[in-house]
């Protein structure tokens, strides 16, 4: 398990300043694709980082929504980095990315039906029974529904975790930016998911853009810092489910370390808090 | 087809309408909603390029790089989820892209940063130790049927066109273009010396040399291809090179393949 402590994902331009100065951060996270390389600079300071912080492995590519079979040689690569960095966890998204021959690098959404909670149940069976270890599911940030759905997302995911044991990952971002998308009031969302399944919780930042009826449509962009509304979200969560291990997600227009720092300490401070409520 | 099929084939085809069944609470056409999808695809796999060729994008302005990349990144999508990767098809694209014909240079630059960063990632193997190199070169009898294995970091780019003048140039804050002659044929050799990457301009012989000995050619062979390019090919120079920054992990003496004792 991670600390119920805020992290931060770890970005290559922030390998020295973290190692030359030790900041008092309760993790990090990394996307496994970036380390599936062979070797060099990449591997050198992840494994220095990890002998002094915990470790959180997302994985952004493994497709479990698509409706063709799991890549086995991304499975072996994500064994791989496992076995060489020990992370305390491991978390992949409710969502497709590859199709035929190719990697479409974005996270795409899936219908709610049967067939595809069988897909996605027998796709987790199959992460979980490989890499030997439970892992995350994270809720998705979605811009369109589909007519074929026939389960609501909360449904669907609660559904498959009850039948894989697979945690939950909580992106409060992403349920936020879903629910303002589609109409939906996100604290009913958020209670309606088995939050005594969640073992970690993402904030990051959206863009904002309207539909072609004006209505507000946001993009979990991961380019800004978190939302107001956002944060007022995050505590009442908190309050519900306790201290969880805490993400702070920037992976584009990436600030000066004691920017994002300063997010990181903010989201500490409403640990502590929430602890304190707990006792 | 399948409902993924179809929504994968109009992602990459902005022509095609978005996939029937797609809905918003507002009834508002799904089309703009799709299209953030297809945005996202598209500039990530722009940024991912421009990260991976960042000379090639100051030699042509940020503009054309990204609508040159945007017609790569349609036409040949990545095949893997490392990203970093991608783009390994760039630059003969970019030989084959009409626009930039006007750029001739502009592949071969895009040649050595893709190198550059594939010798970034490239497996870590500890070099032979100067004194296991020196004791075998001691051993005359034992050079010409030599072969070793260099470091998997190690390419050679051997060019029409300034190459490494081109790219030098762009490392500082003033690429000072006009002291660069593009028609004046390089020879670069990459490699990665501890965490950093390091381009050296070499002469065309030691480039062959260098080549070959990557290919695990004896060292007579690539002393005598190294010559047939260049009569004048210094081979004490080159070894020297090859021993200063330290890219032999493996000696092989005469046509034996066992690891030297």
């Amino acid at each position: 398990m991670l600390p119920s402590r805020a992290g931060l994902g770890l970005k290559p331009e922030h390998f020295r300043n973290i190692l030359e100065s030790g900041p008092d951060i309760g993790f990090f996270e990394v996307h496994a694709e970036n380390y599936m390389v062979p070797g060099g600079p990449m591997h050198h300071y992840l494994g220095k980082i990890r002998e002094h912080y915990p470790l959180s492995l997302h994985g952004v590519g493994l497709s479990i929504g698509a409706d063709a079979p799991l890549d086995k040689t991304h499975l072996d690569a994500l064994a791989v980095l496992i076995d060489r960095y020990a992370p305390q966890v491991f978390s992949e998204h409710l969502a497709w990315s590859s199709h035929g021959d190719f990697f479409l690098n974005d996270l795409l959404p899936l219908p709610y039906t049967a067939t595809t909670l069988n897909r996605v149940c027998d796709h987790i069976d199959q992460v979980q029974t490989h890499l030997g270890c439970r892992m995350l599911l994270e809720n998705p940030a979605t811009y369109l529904e589909f007519s074929t759905s026939t389960l609501s997302e909360t449904d669907f995911i609660s559904e498959v975790i009850r039948r894989t044991g697979c945690g939950l990952l909580l992106d409060v971002n992403n349920a936020y930016v879903s629910c303002i998308n589609h109409h939906r009031e996100p604290g009913a969302y958020i209670r309606a998911l088995p939050l005594d399944r969640a073992e970690q919780i993402h904030l990051g930042g959206f863009a904002s853009q309207a539909d072609a009826n004006g209505d507000p449509l946001l993009i979990d962009s991961h380019s800004a810092p978190v939302a107001q509304d956002v944060w007022a979200l995050y505590t009442e969560v908190l309050e519900q489910m306790g201290p969880t291990a805490t993400l702070i997600e920037r992976d584009n227009d990436i600030p000066p370390f004691d920017v994002l720092l300063a997010e990181v300490n903010l989201a500490d401070s409403y640990l502590v808090e929430a602890g304190g409520q707990r006792e | 087809m399948s409902e993924q099929t179809v929504f994968a084939s109009a992602l990459l085809d902005p022509a095609q309408p978005c996939p029937d069944g797609l809905r918003a609470w507002n009834g508002s056409d799904p089309n703009q909603r799709f299209a953030v999808y297809r945005n996202n695809i598209v500039v990530s796999l722009i940024d991912a390029l421009a990260a991976t060729f960042p000379v090639c994008q100051q030699l042509v302005g940020e503009a054309f790089f990204r609508a040159m990349a945007r017609v790569f990144v349609v036409a040949q999508p990545p095949r893997s989820q490392i990203l970093t990767f991608y783009g390994r098809e760039f630059p003969a694209f970019i030989d084959t892209f009409s626009p930039a014909s006007s750029v001739p240079y502009l592949a071969d630059v895009a040649r050595l940063e893709r190198l550059r960063l594939d010798a970034f990632h490239s497996a870590d193997v500890e070099p032979l130790g100067t004194e296991d190199i020196t004791g075998v070169l001691s051993a005359p009898p034992r050079l010409p049927g030599l072969r070793m294995d260099i470091h998997p970091s190690v390419a050679v780019l051997q060019s029409r066109f300034a190459v490494f003048s081109l790219w030098a140039a762009h490392q500082q804050a003033d690429p000072g273009l006009a002291r660069v002659d593009p028609l004046q044929p390089e020879t670069v050799l990459v490699l990665r010396s501890g965490l950093e990457v390091q381009c050296i301009d070499i002469a065309e012989a030691t480039g062959v040399f260098m080549d070959r000995l990557i290919q695990k050619e004896t060292l007579s062979q690539a002393e005598q291809d190294a010559k047939a390019c260049e009569p004048g090919f210094d081979l004490v120079a080159a070894l020297t090179l090859l021993l200063r920054w330290q890219i032999i992990t493996s000696l092989y003496p005469g046509d034996e393949h066992g690891q030297l004792d």
